[in-house]
């Protein structure tokens, strides 16, 4: 022993690994809650209804998420994101989610709000998140935001649990959905984000401007987001009007992130150190990955087995698509772009497949910045690296 | 007043923050509000301080502990000593560690 020796060491959470060779082979987990949820949203892609016994019956007990927490943290998990469906909607929600903190995670909690009552915001201020809670909001009116989640008394419920965040000073973060039934709003939501933390530092609220198709393919609910999906061009002037410095971003991101793929269709850091647990069970590669042959029972072996060997294996999947080959593949804008596997499964129901409404948005995005010319397609461009490399320089 | 550390005391880990293994690090993190300091702060410990904190059984005074680690560790007994005490104080402060009677 030597009292030269700095036996505790203060850090914060974020800053654990920054000086740590050995990762946890799991640092974040998400699990959806359930996919139940008290709206019904018309973009939602994922919602099923709240007193659907049947699905209720299929979800995970208490004792089985438990118990997945519990390996998460063997497994030096430090995190865990509580998602759903709406997942205050279960009842046991505060036990798992106490056990989750005693466990030393860390948990994000993605919530509508209108179930936040004082007996939660007591415990979130007692026992800590240590992350802010993410809000999705609908509207700053009770026409507005109810247009969209079709429930009414939904707004109120809303504001009255993101009040209580506010009275109990529990952090949260809004993501603020853009829909035609509330764009009138987007001036209110910068407006009021403002108010929030100040003008100064970054707008707590973020708009989410792109959605995605629905969790299980249904038709009918793709033409209903399909039909509120907003166009490139709005896209765009919603980037550069409510993200600040979105240039010099955007410079920043492609240097970062911006390379041909080749032939491996996940170029994301989905399943590295990160895993998604389904409602009933299934282990998958990020919690917007549905296809079914990319997911993994719990109930038939160990969090760790898939952990250690089925998330690499997926990894490594290679196109077979010569669409996707000769356009994706090859594409220098693919970092850019919001194609996934995920995202192609829900649209196309493959994984590797263009998806046209993602590739004209970072086309779009490509040329407002000078790194497309007019008329120029991304997987056509054989001098992507220096036009990345000039452009970051110039910004 | 700001109480001292008692050699002759048992001191133990408080219910309110968890030991854990993370990747190669073994870390203390705070559960409530109010234990460790700063809203996200955790404590890693080190092999000498993750062996004080294993001795720290509830059973065990300071002054136990170190005559324990002295069975292991090279280390002359007084600077042992004092290590423990440092060790508990850095730890106490910050309520990661409580007090508690001896029990017989
Ligand atoms: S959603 Fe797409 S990009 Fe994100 S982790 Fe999943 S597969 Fe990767
Ligand atoms: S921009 Fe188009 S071609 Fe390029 S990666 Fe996206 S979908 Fe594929």
């Amino acid at each position: 022993m030597s009292s030269t020796t700095e036996f505790v060491v203060r850090k914060s959470l974020n800053s654990l690994f920054s000086s740590n060779a050995a990762r946890p082979i799991l640092s974040r987990l998400d699990i959806e809650l359930t996919e139940r949820c008290n709206n019904n949203c018309v973009h939602c892609y994922n919602n099923l209804p709240l007193h659907d016994e049947s699905v209720r019956g299929r979800e995970l007990s208490a004792q089985e998420i438990k118990t997945i927490l519990r390996d998460a943290a063997a497994l030096g998990c430090l995190g865990v994101r509580f998602s759903g469906g709406e997942p205050l909607v279960r009842p046991d929600f505060a036990e798992l989610y106490v056990y989750a903190r005693r466990r030393g995670l860390r948990v994000t909690l993605f919530t509508n709000a209108t179930l936040i009552t004082p007996t939660i915001a007591q415990l979130f201020c007692r026992i800590r998140p240590l992350e802010p809670i993410e809000v999705s909001l609908y509207g700053m009116a009770p026409k507005t935001y109810e247009s969209v989640t079709g429930r009414p008394g939904s707004f109120e419920a809303a504001w009255r649990g993101i009040h209580l965040l506010q009275e109990y000073k529990i952090p949260f973060a809004v993501k603020a959905v853009i829909l035609p039934e509330n764009k009138e709003d987007k001036e209110a939501f910068v407006r009021w984000g403002e108010t929030l933390f100040g003008s100064s530092g970054e707008n707590p609220v973020q708009f989410v401007l792109y959605l995605n198709l629905h969790a299980r393919r249904d038709s009918v609910r793709n033409k209903q987001i399909c039909a509120r999906r907003i166009s490139a061009e709005d896209i765009l002037e919603s980037l550069r009007q409510f993200r600040p410095d979105y240039s010099g971003k955007l410079a920043q991101f492609c240097r970062k992130f911006m390379k041909i793929p080749g032939e491996n269709i996940f170029s994301c850091g989905g399943g590295i150190n990160k895993a998604d647990i389904d409602p009933y069970g299934r282990l998958r590669l990020c919690m917007l990955l549905k296809d079914p042959r990319l997911s993994y029972d719990l109930k038939d072996g160990s969090l760790k087995e898939a952990v250690t060997s089925l998330l690499p294996q997926w990894r490594k999947i290679k196109s077979t698509n010569p669409e996707y080959l000769r356009r994706c593949a090859r594409c220098f804008l693919k970092g850019l772009c919001l194609q996934c596997p995920a995202k192609s499964w829900l649209e196309h129901g493959s994984l590797d497949t263009p998806i046209e409404y993602f590739c004209e948005i970072a086309h779009v995005q490509a040329r407002s910045v000078g790194l497309l010319g007019i008329g120029e397609q991304g997987w056509e461009v054989k001098n992507g690296k220096e036009r990345i490399a000039s452009y970051g320089e110039n910004n | 007043m700001e109480k001292t550390i008692s050699i002759d005391t048992v001191y133990v880990p408080s219910e309110e923050v968890v030991a854990r293994q993370v990747g190669g690090e073994f870390v203390l993190v705070p559960i409530s509000a109010g234990v460790g300091d700063f809203e996200d702060a955790v404590f890693t410990l080190n092999e000498e301080g993750k062996a004080i904190w294993d001795r720290m059984d509830g059973k065990r005074t300071l002054r136990e502990i170190a005559l324990d680690l002295g069975t292991e560790y090279d280390t002359p007994i007084e600077e042992i000593q004092r290590d423990v005490i440092g060790f508990t104080e850095e730890l106490f402060r910050r309520r990661i560690l409580h007090q508690i009677p001896r029990q017989e």
